[in-house]
């Protein structure tokens, strides 16, 4: 189920706005959004799928201890939503299940 | 309470026993002291593990055969009964090298098993091209590895509640949470005492580190000693791993679990972040691809090790009707301890070669 409704924005509306995409999707966030916070402001229903049975998950505890809101944030996959902030242009994808070896993980 | 057979320790080796006892029809209670003790059933790294084991005494090496057969049968019939999957696989394994001279020792080390067991001990040594068809992920400094069939691993999580939920199924009873603070021998049998008092015909020490303090109340000398491993968890991955090592395993859900670190520091089960650092370099060497996996936890644990490192398995000569198990390899040796040292227990029948693993040998 989407979570449109279920949240409510504390006025933002000073600062700057943040343009980005999520799952080809342009969105916008304000200044200092976690990737997770801008998510369930914007409604989305899930941010990744298990790597143990496949079932969709979405953030949880926002503070990078359930490790549910896992993406794959500017090609790095296995981000902490929770734990970063967007950025202009940031691309972020829902985790399919688990990662895969081979990828990139931006800090090599 | 009234029971047959009272088995102090609710870890994987005390839960072994009291399972494969109860399938046997005995009335069993097991005192487990709880989450003060030094847990090295919640600790280990799951290794179903035949290869090095019994350098010294080929008894123990024999013995750790013979488990290792056993594993498939405990496996089925722990799964079918209670329902828990036990990511129980043992397709073979691998203990990697790194250096030549690691190489020679290693396969000095198990030509002397192998000749203890007048032969009948298949491995392998591979060298690093031999090795690199079996597992392509290898890095480049790896000098080789030493293989055998005979090697596996299991979740000893999913092992300890299987073990638990069979047991209960059997009409066993677990007291939680309670230390025992005597055993008093009466006129047939034995008294102990953990919060509650529990009348036995039998009592079974599985207390691992415990066992040292509770030995001397059946008149029993138990030797035992701490020696700390720290385990290194990386996040999920696909499934990429086939075969696990001494070193490194991919567990059933994915994660990359890292540890080989041995360490002689008494009772003390914190980690160490140079001991964390050093077990990740050498995982990288082995497997370079680890290097872009993020490290999502790490702790350590304390194995139970006798002074030859080999189990101790006794019945008190002094009160009789007590004994003490003990031993380091709880999850390889859970079908032997499950299936065969169960009924020596039961029956006092001994099964063969049990006799060099008395204590005793250690009081010369």
């Amino acid at each position: 189920m989407a979570t449109a409704f279920r949240f409510k924005r504390i006025d933002a509306s000073t600062k700057p706005v943040i343009n980005w995409l999520y799952e080809g999707k342009s969105l916008t966030a304000y200044e200092g959004d976690t990737v997770a916070a801008a998510l369930l402001a914007n409604g989305i229903d899930y941010t990744r799928t298990t790597p143990v049975n496949n079932s969709p998950r979405a953030p949880f505890c926002m503070m990078g201890t359930c490790f549910e809101c896992l993406m794959d944030i500017d090609g790095v996959p296995n981000q902490q939503a929770c734990q970063i902030v967007v950025a202009q242009g940031m691309v972020a994808m829902r985790m399919q299940g688990a990662r895969n070896t081979g990828s990139n993980t931006g800090n090599e | 309470m009234q029971t047959q057979i009272t088995i102090i320790g609710g870890g994987i080796l005390g839960l072994s026993i009291a399972w494969g006892l109860a399938r046997a029809g005995k009335d069993v209670v097991v005192v487990d002291e709880g989450d003060q003790a030094f847990r090295a059933s919640r600790g280990n790294f799951g290794l179903v593990w035949v290869q090095g084991k019994g350098h010294g005494m080929h008894q123990y090496a024999k013995w750790t055969r013979q488990s290792a057969t056993l594993w498939p049968e405990l496996s089925r019939e722990l799964e079918e009964t209670t329902g828990v999957q036990l990511e129980y696989s043992q397709k073979g394994g691998v203990d990697f090298c790194l250096s030549d001279t690691e190489a020679e020792e290693r396969v000095n080390m198990l030509n002397g098993i192998r000749s203890g067991l007048a032969g009948d001990y298949p491995f392998e040594y591979l060298d690093h091209s031999q090795l690199k068809k079996l597992i392509p992920e290898i890095g480049p400094t790896v000098t080789g590895a030493t293989w055998t069939d005979m090697d596996g691993h299991v979740n000893p999580l999913y092992l300890l509640r299987a073990l638990y939920a069979g047991f209960l199924a059997n009409g066993g009873k677990v007291i939680n949470n309670q230390t025992v603070s005597h055993i008093e021998k009466r006129q047939s049998g034995f008294s102990v005492s953990a919060g509650i008092t529990i009348e036995s015909e039998k009592v079974v020490l599985c207390a691992g580190l415990g066992n040292k303090s509770l030995g001397p109340m059946v008149g029993m000398n138990v030797p035992v000693m701490p020696n700390r491993g720290h385990i290194m968890v990386c996040e999920r991955v696909a499934p990429f791993m086939t075969y696990p090592s001494v070193q490194i395993r991919q567990v059933g859900e994915g994660v990359v679990q890292i540890g080989d670190s041995k360490e002689d520091v008494g009772l003390n089960d914190g980690t160490s972040t140079n001991v964390l650092a050093n077990i990740a370099r050498r995982a990288i060497k082995i497997y370079p691809l680890l290097a872009h996996l993020r490290t999502v936890r790490s702790w350590a644990a304390l194995r139970v090790m006798s002074p030859d490192g080999f189990p101790i398995y006794q019945q008190s000569t002094t009160h009789p009707g007590a004994f003490v198990v003990t031993c380091h390899s709880g999850i390889t040796l859970a079908a032997a301890h499950a299936l065969l040292l169960s009924q020596w227990i039961a029956a006092d029948v001994q099964p063969n070669n049990l006799e060099s693993f008395s204590g005793d040998r250690f009081s010369i």
